[in-house]
C-alpha cells in the first residue's frame, strides 16, 4: 500500500515539477475560465438590467458557468496530464516502470484537482468582486456539486485517455470535444423540463444533470436537494467503474496492437 | 546447399548447430538451475532448433533463466513481425540482438518488456509471464532506449527523482548522487533534459535505467549518439555493472564492435525469425569471417536473396509461409 502511494506521489510530483516550471501552463489554467466568467457576467448584466426579479436567474447562470468549468476543466486537467506523457514520449518509460494503471489514474485525478483549484479559485474571487456573485455562499452544497462534477470529469478523462492510448495522438482531439456532448443534454444553463420529453430520460442518466438541477434549486429556491446529490453520486460511482474498465480494456488492446511502442510519434 | 539456403527451404532448421549453444546451458558458468522440460517446444528446444535436434537427446529446459522466450510470435494481420522465436538469456550473461531494419528486434524487446502482447508463445522474465504478471517483476528490471524519451521539461535531477520514487529506490538521494558522479552528470543536473545534447541524454537515460539496480536490463542501442571515447567508457560502465551485480543484459545494437566487446551471446534475426545464435567467436569461426560485421553482412545478403527468390516463386512473404 505504501509502495502504491509512493508511486502516486511520484507521478503527482512529476506533474507538479512540470506545472511550476512553466508559467504559460499556469496562466492558461486561469485564463480561459476568467474570460468565460467575464463574458457571461456582462451578458447577465445586460439580461437582467438590474431588475430585482432577474437577479436569481443571473446567479443561476453565473453558477452554471462556474460549475460547467469545473466539469470541463476537471476532465481537461486529467487528460492533459496524460497527454503530457504522450507529447514527451514518456509513455513507454511509465509502462515499463512498476507504476500500475490504477496508480497512474489516481495521480491524474490528484493532478486534475490541483489544476482545478489553481484555475478556479481566482475566478470565483473575480466573480465576487466584479459581479457580486458569491459561489461560496452555497456552503456544503458547493462541496457536493464540486465532488460530483469532478467524479464525472474523471470518468470521461479515463475513457478519453484510453482512446488516446489505443488510437495514438490522433485521438487527442477527443480531449476537447467529448465533454461538449454532455453540454446540451446535461442541462447546464436550463432546467430539464425544457428538453423534449423523449430526451429527458437520457438527461437523467447523466450525473451532471442532477448537479445543475440541484444548483438551480439552491440558488433560485434556496433548497439543498440531497436526494439529487445522492443519485448523482451513485451514477458517478458506476461511471468511474465503467471509465476505469474501459481504460484497462483500451490499454490491453493497445498492447495487442503494439500501439504503446509508437505512442507520441 | 548452404546454411541460409537450408533455413529458407525448411522454414526453420539450420544445419549446423553452433557449439556455443552448449555453453548457454553450462551450469557452472552461469549458476542457473534447471528442471525437466515441461513440454515439446520449450525454450531450450527452441534454442536447440538451430541444430539437428534428432541427433540430440532431450535436454532440460532452463526455465529459471532470467529471460526465457518460448515460440514467441507476433502477427499483425497476415504479417509476422516476430515468428516463432525462442531463446534464453542465462543469469549474468549479456545477449546481443542483431538484425537489419524490420528484422523484429524492437517487437521482440517490446514483448520482453510486456509493452506488446504476443500472438503466440510466451516471455518469462525472472520467472514471471510478461503478458499476464509483469507488475510482479517490473521493479527488478529496467530499460533504456534513445527512442523513448524522458520528460524533456523536467531537469535531470527531477527526472531521476521521479523515476527513483517510481521504482521505490531506497536512499534515493545517495543513489542519485552515486550515478551522477559515475556518469559525469554533475554539470547538467539542474538543466532541462530536453536541452541536453544527444550524448548527454543517453547518459541520463542510462543513469535512469540503473537507478533501481536492475537484475534484468534491456538496452536499445545504448551507445547511440555517443562519441567513440564516451561510448567506450559507457561499455566499461555496463560491463562493470554486470560483473558487480550479476545482472542479465539484453541489448540491441548496430555496432558490431560493441556487440563483440560486450556480448557473451548473439542472436541474429531476419524477417522476424532467428537465423543465427551463438557466441560472437563461434559465429565468426563458423562463417569463416574476420569479424561479426562480416558475419552479419553475409547473413543479411543470404537472407535477402533467398527471401526474394521465395517471393518470386510463391508470391508470398517468406515469413508468412507458416
Amino acid at each position: 500500500m505504501s509502495d502504491s502511494l509512493g508511486r502516486v506521489a511520484a507521478m503527482t510530483l512529476r506533474y507538479w515539477y512540470l506545472l511550476r516550471a512553466s508559467w504559460p501552463r499556469l496562466i492558461e489554467l486561469v485564463y480561459w475560465p476568467t474570460m468565460n466568467m467575464i463574458v457571461w457576467g456582462l451578458l447577465t448584466f445586460w439580461f437582467t438590467d438590474n431588475k430585482p426579479t432577474a437577479v436569481a436567474t443571473a446567479g443561476g447562470l453565473l453558477g452554471a458557468v462556474m460549475l460547467w468549468d469545473v466539469l470541463f476543466r476537471g476532465q481537461l486537467g486529467f487528460t492533459f496530464s496524460f497527454l503530457e506523457e504522450v507529447w514527451s514520449r514518456n509513455v513507454a518509460n511509465l509502462m515499463m516502470s512498476p507504476l500500475q494503471p490504477a496508480e497512474f489514474a489516481a495521480s491524474l485525478m490528484v493532478m486534475s484537482l490541483i489544476r482545478l483549484v489553481v484555475g478556479m479559485a481566482p475566478v470565483s474571487l473575480l466573480a465576487l468582486v466584479l459581479f457580486g456573485f458569491n459561489v461560496y455562499g452555497l456552503g456544503f452544497a458547493l462541496v457536493a456539486f464540486f465532488a460530483n462534477l469532478v467524479f464525472t470529469s474523471w470518468a470521461v478523462g479515463l475513457v478519453v485517455s484510453g482512446l488516446i492510448l489505443r488510437n495514438g495522438s490522433g485521438a487527442q482531439s477527443f480531449a476537447w470535444s467529448v465533454m461538449m456532448l454532455l453540454l446540451p443534454v446535461s442541462c447546464v444553463y436550463y432546467p430539464v423540463s425544457i428538453l423534449p420529453v423523449w430526451l429527458r430520460p437520457v438527461a437523467w442518466m447523466l450525473p451532471p444533470t442532477y448537479v445543475f438541477e440541484g444548483m438551480r434549486a439552491a440558488l433560485i429556491d434556496g433548497l439543498f436537494r440531497a436526494d439529487l446529490m445522492l443519485e448523482a453520486l451513485a451514477l458517478n460511482l458506476a461511471c468511474l467503474g465503467l471509465g476505469f474498465g474501459t481504460f484497462m480494456l483500451l490499454m490491453q488492446s493497445a498492447r495487442h496492437k503494439g500501439a504503446l511502442l509508437t505512442m507520441g510519434e | 546447399m548452404n546454411r541460409m539456403e537450408k533455413f529458407w527451404r525448411d522454414g526453420s532448421e539450420i544445419a549446423v548447430r553452433p557449439a556455443a549453444v552448449d555453453e548457454w546451458f553450462d551450469l557452472s558458468r552461469h549458476d542457473v538451475s534447471y528442471h525437466e522440460a515441461p513440454h515439446q517446444g520449450s525454450a531450450y528446444q527452441g534454442a536447440m532448433r538451430q541444430g539437428p535436434t534428432h541427433r540430440d537427446p532431450p535436454r532440460p529446459a532452463p526455465a529459471t533463466a532470467p529471460i526465457v522466450l518460448e515460440n514467441l510470435t507476433k502477427r499483425y494481420r497476415s504479417y509476422f513481425a516476430v515468428d516463432d522465436v525462442s531463446f534464453i538469456v542465462p543469469k549474468g550473461a549479456t545477449l546481443g540482438l542483431l538484425g537489419g531494419n524490420g528484422a523484429g528486434k524492437t517487437t521482440t524487446i517490446a514483448m520482453i518488456m510486456g509493452l506488446v502482447i504476443p500472438t503466440h508463445g510466451s516471455v518469462r522474465v525472472l520467472g514471471h509471464d510478461m503478458a499476464s504478471a509483469r507488475h510482479k517483476v517490473l521493479k527488478r528490471m529496467n530499460f533504456q532506449s534513445p527512442y523513448v524519451a524522458m520528460p524533456s521539461q523536467l531537469t535531470v535531477r527531477e527526472n531521476l527523482d521521479v523515476f527513483g520514487r517510481l521504482y521505490g529506490v531506497l536512499d534515493l538521494k545517495a543513489r542519485i548522487g552515486h550515478l551522477v558522479e559515475e556518469f559525469g552528470l554533475g554539470e547538467v543536473l539542474n538543466r532541462e533534459t530536453g536541452r541536453l545534447s544527444a550524448g548527454q541524454k543517453t547518459r541520463v537515460s542510462l543513469a535512469k535505467a540503473l537507478l533501481n539496480k536492475p537484475e534484468v536490463l534491456l538496452l536499445d542501442e545504448p551507445t547511440a549518439s555517443l562519441d567513440p571515447d564516451r561510448a567506450e567508457w559507457m561499455r566499461d560502465r555496463l560491463q562493470a555493472y554486470r560483473n558487480q551485480h550479476q545482472a542479465t543484459i539484453l541489448l540491441s545494437s548496430h555496432n558490431m564492435v560493441e556487440v563483440e566487446r560486450l556480448c557473451d551471446y548473439v542472436v541474429i534475426m531476419s524477417r522476424g525469425r532467428v537465423v543465427e545464435i551463438g557466441t560472437p567467436r563461434e559465429l565468426i569461426r563458423s562463417y569463416d569471417c574476420g569479424g561479426l560485421q562480416e558475419v552479419f553482412l553475409q547473413i543479411s545478403r543470404d537472407a535477402e536473396s533467398w527471401s526474394e527468390k521465395l517471393d518470386r516463386q510463391t508470391g508470398l512473404h517468406a515469413t508468412s509461409l507458416k
